[in-house]
C-alpha cells in the first residue's frame, strides 16, 4: 500500500458531485471518524461507489484503501455495484415475511428475470430486498423509486413496476 | 432562554390554537405517508381556503396517531372525531362536515374501541398531538419543562435519583436499570463524556423508535440533555437508521430549532451546560444496535462489538466514559423529571416500571403503534387492543424481540407483559416489536427465517456467530426440506446450546433463541417434517450434517 499522494485533494474528474463530497470531508476537519458519513454522500451524489470514490475517499481522510473498502462492504446500505434506471425494493422484515413478502419478491424476479440484488440486462430494474422498512402496519410494503407503497398483491407490485418501468419506453 | 421565555413561547401557542375554532390533524407519520396523507393534507388546506374558513380553521401535519392499519387518519379536535382511509377527494366533504357542524359518518373512525381506551400514554403522549417540526408546539405541551426544572432545581446526583427512583429499565431489550447505568457514567472519571442514543432499530418488525422520533424528536433531545447534565457530558451524538430518512429529517430541524431557542448547545437555561448533539447516520447493519459496535461505527470503522467489560460507561466512545440508551429510555426520561420518580413507579409491575410501546403487526386486525403498562396481558394486548386475528383465524403464536426473542404460544397469553415473564417463556422483551401469528404460519419456517436474518448479519468476528448460523440455517433449510433426521434435530439442539454459551456479543448469544422456543413450544412441527434415519445416513453419522454449506 502506497501512502496517500501529497496532492489528496486533487478531483478524480471535473464532475461537480465530487466538491460535495469534499465538502463534506471539509466540514468534519478531514477525520478517518467522518468516513462513514462520507461514504453516505458520496453513494447519494453517484448512486453507488465506484474504485475512484473509495480511492479518493481514502487518500483524503488519509486511511488506507483496504479499511475504506472493508468500511463499504461491511454496511449493507452501501453498494459497490451501479443500479438500475429503476428500483424495487421489497421488504423482507417479519411483518412482511408473514404476510407474504417471499410472493411478491417471485413474482417480480420470475417477471424480470433477475435475482434478489440484480439489474435487468437493459439496466432498467434493479429488484433489492431490505431488513424491515419499519412500515410493518402496512405488511407486506415495497419501495419503488424511494416510494414507499403498502399492503401489496403481486398483481399490484407487477402493475407498479410496469409502471415504473415502462415510463421511459 | 429563560424560564418566563419558555413560558411566553408555550402562552402564545397555546393562544393561537385557541382563536382557531376548527383544528384538523393529519397524520404524517411513514405509515399514512406512504398512503398519501401529504395530498390529504393539501387538498384539506385548499378545499378550507376555497370555502373561505382560513380563520378559523387549522390544518396540523402531526405525528403516528397509532392505528396505522386504518391510514391515512385525520383528526377534527372540535368535533372530537377522527377520520380513517381518509383520500384527498375526501377534503370537501370534510369541510362541509364542519361548516354544518356533522361529522361525515362515513369516514369515522370508533374511538371509543379498546385500542384507543386501553391504552396508557407517556412516551408517545404528544404523538398525534403536536407538530414534529415546530418546537413551539413542543414547549407548549410543556417541553423543555423538564430540562428546566433538573437544571436550575436539582443537582446531577438528584437527577439520577429520581430515575433511579422510577424503576425504568432500559427500553432497547435488555432492560437494564437506567438509574444505574446513568449512576455509574456519572461516577467514571473523564474530562470528556458522551451521550448516544440508540435509534438503530434494526429489529425486523419495529417501529416504535421510528414513530417516536418522527412525531416527537424534540423529547428524545430533552431527555438527553437531561442525562447530559446528569452525568456530565457535553456532546451528544444520535445514531440512527438511515433507511429512516423522515426521522432523520426531523431530527435535524428539531436540533436546529433547539439550539435557536437556546435549549440544546452552548450555557442552556443560562446556566453552565453546555450539550451538542450531532447525528450519525447508520449504514444497514443489525450488529450496530450492540453497544460496543455501535460505538465502532460512529467512530467510522465496521460495525463489530468487542469484548465487555470495560463496559462503555467506563471506555467508550473514543475511550471516554459514555452513557449509550435507546429512543424510549430517553423519551421516558422528561415526564419522569416533571413527576417525579414515585409517580413513574406506581405504573406497571413490581419489577418492571412504566409503560412500553410496542409495534403490532402480522396477523392481527389493527396494526400499528400501542403503549400499555407493563403488566398488561398478552391476550389483552392481541384481543382487546389488537381486535384479534382477521379472517377467523386462529391463533398460534407471538413473536417478541424479534431475531433475539422467541414464539411464545397460546397457552401464555394470560401471562402478565414484564421483562421477567417474557424471559421465563424463553423470550424477550426486545424493543418492542410484536408479530402475531395465525394457524397458517410454520413455526420451523419461522425459525428458518430469523436464522437467516442473524446469519445475513453476523459481523464475522466470532466463529461460533459467524458459523454456527449458517450451520444453524442449513439444518432448518434441510428440516423444511424433508430431508433432515432425527441426528440433524440432535445437531440442531447442541449448536443451539454452543452458539448460544460462546458468542461474543448479544446477536449471537441470542440468535438460538427462535429455534430454541419453537422446539420448546412446536416440536411436533419440527418432527413431521422429520424423515427416517436411513443407513447411510447413519453411518456417515453427525459430522455430515454439519457439512453441508450454502450452494
Amino acid at each position: 500500500m502506497t501512502p496517500a499522494p501529497k496532492q489528496a485533494r486533487t478531483m478524480p474528474s471535473k464532475d461537480k458531485r465530487w466538491l460535495i463530497v469534499d465538502a463534506t470531508m471539509r466540514r468534519y476537519g478531514y477525520a478517518g471518524s467522518s468516513l462513514i458519513e462520507t461514504l453516505h454522500v458520496a453513494q447519494e451524489s453517484f448512486a453507488y461507489l465506484d474504485e475512484d470514490a473509495l480511492r479518493f475517499v481514502a487518500s483524503s481522510l488519509s486511511l488506507p484503501l483496504s479499511k475504506v473498502y472493508g468500511v463499504a462492504t461491511f454496511y449493507h446500505h452501501f453498494t459497490l455495484k451501479p443500479q438500475g434506471e429503476h428500483t424495487c425494493v421489497v421488504c423482507m422484515g417479519t411483518a412482511c415475511y408473514i404476510k407474504g413478502a417471499t410472493q411478491l419478491l417471485t413474482a417480480v424476479e420470475e417477471a424480470y428475470h433477475v435475482k434478489d440484488g440484480q439489474t435487468t440486462q437493459d439496466k432498467k430494474l434493479s429488484v433489492l430486498t431490505a431488513r424491515c422498512l419499519g412500515s410493518c402496519g402496512l405488511a407486506p410494503a415495497a419501495v419503488f423509486d424511494g416510494e414507499v407503497a403498502g399492503k401489496l398483491t403481486s398483481a399490484e407490485l407487477l402493475a407498479r413496476v410496469a409502471k415504473q418501468v415502462g415510463h421511459d419506453r | 432562554m429563560t424560564a418566563e421565555e419558555l413560558d411566553q413561547i408555550a402562552e402564545e401557542e397555546r393562544e393561537s390554537t385557541r382563536k382557531c375554532r376548527h383544528r384538523l390533524h393529519v397524520c404524517m407519520a411513514a405509515g399514512c405517508l406512504s398512503l398519501h396523507s401529504d395530498q390529504v393534507k393539501s387538498s384539506l388546506e385548499a378545499q378550507i381556503k376555497a370555502s373561505g374558513l382560513e380563520g378559523e380553521c387549522r390544518v396540523k401535519g402531526v405525528g403516528c396517531m397509532g392505528l396505522c392499519s386504518a391510514g391515512p387518519l385525520v383528526s377534527v379536535s372540535s368535533q372530537d372525531v377522527t377520520y380513517q382511509d381518509v383520500a384527498p377527494e375526501d377534503a370537501p366533504e370534510i369541510v362541509q362536515g364542519l361548516q354544518a357542524g356533522k361529522p361525515v359518518e362515513r369516514l369515522r373512525c370508533p374511538t371509543d374501541v379498546p385500542f384507543f381506551t386501553r391504552q396508557k400514554k407517556i412516551v408517545l403522549e404528544n404523538c398525534g398531538a403536536i407538530d414534529p417540526e415546530r418546537i413551539e408546539e413542543y414547549i407548549a405541551a410543556e417541553g423543555y419543562a423538564a430540562l428546566h426544572k433538573a437544571l436550575t432545581t436539582m443537582t446531577g446526583a438528584q437527577t439520577i435519583e429520581q430515575v433511579s427512583r422510577s424503576g425504568l429499565r432500559g427500553r432497547g431489550g435488555a432492560g437494564y436499570p437506567t438509574g444505574l447505568k446513568w449512576g455509574m457514567v456519572a461516577k467514571a472519571s473523564g474530562a470528556a463524556k458522551y451521550v448516544i442514543c440508540n435509534a438503530d432499530e434494526g429489529d425486523p418488525g419495529a417501529f416504535m423508535d421510528r414513530s417516536v422520533l418522527e412525531s416527537d424528536p424534540h423529547r428524545v433531545l430533552e431527555g438527553m440533555a437531561i442525562a447530559a447534565y446528569a452525568v456530565g457530558a457535553s456532546q451528544g451524538y444520535i445514531y440512527v437508521r438511515a433507511e429512516y430518512p423522515l426521522a432523520v429529517k426531523r431530527l435535524k430541524t428539531a436540533i436546529r430549532q433547539a439550539e435557536r431557542l437556546g435549549v440544546l448547545g452552548s450555557s442552556i437555561f443560562g446556566t453552565p451546560l453546555n450539550f451538542k448533539i450531532d447525528i450519525r447516520l447508520g449504514a444497514g447493519a443489525f450488529v450496530c444496535g450492540e453497544e460496543t459496535a455501535l460505538i465502532a461505527s460512529v467512530e467510522g470503522l465496521r460495525g463489530q462489538p468487542r469484548p465487555r467489560p470495560p463496559f462503555p460507561a467506563e471506555a467508550g466512545l473514543w475511550g471516554a466514559p459514555t452513557l449509550i440508551n435507546n429512543v424510549e429510555t430517553f423519551a421516558n426520561i422528561a415526564p419522569i423529571i416533571r413527576n417525579g420518580g414515585d409517580w413513574y413507579a406506581a405504573i406497571g409491575t413490581a419489577k418492571s416500571k412504566g409503560t412500553k410501546t410496542f409495534a403490532l403487526a402480522g396477523k392481527i386486525n389493527n396494526t400499528g403503534l400501542i403503549e400499555v403498562p407493563m403488566g398488561i396481558t398478552l391476550r389483552d394486548i392481541i384481543y382487546d387492543i389488537g381486535g384479534g386475528i382477521p379472517d377467523g383465524k386462529k391463533f398460534k403464536a407471538v413473536q417478541t424481540g424479534g431475531p433475539s426473542g422467541g414464539c411464545i404460544p397460546e397457552q401464555f397469553l394470560d401471562m402478565p407483559v414484564d421483562y421477567d415473564s417474557l424471559s421465563k417463556v424463553g423470550s424477550i422483551m426486545g424493543s418492542g416489536g410484536m408479530i402475531i401469528m395465525d394457524e397458517t404460519s410454520s413455526m420451523v419456517d419461522v425459525a428458518r427465517f430469523f436464522m437467516e436474518f442473524c446469519m445475513f448479519e453476523s459481523c464475522g468476528k466470532c466463529v461460533p456467530c459467524r458459523v454456527g448460523t449458517v450451520h444453524m440455517h442449513d439444518l432448518l433449510r434441510k428440516i423444511i426440506e424433508r430431508k433432515a433426521t432425527a441426528r440433524d434435530m440432535a445437531l440442531l439442539e447442541e449448536l443451539c446450546d454452543m452458539v448460544k454459551c460462546t458468542s461474543l456479543c448479544g446477536l449471537g448469544q441470542s440468535a438460538p433463541n427462535p429455534v430454541l422456543t419453537t422446539l420448546r413450544y412446536f416440536r411436533h412441527e419440527y418432527d413431521e417434517l422429520l424423515v427416517q434415519d436411513d443407513d447411510a445416513a447413519g453411518a456417515k453419522g453427525v459430522a455430515q450434517g454439519a457439512k453441508e454449506t450454502v450452494p
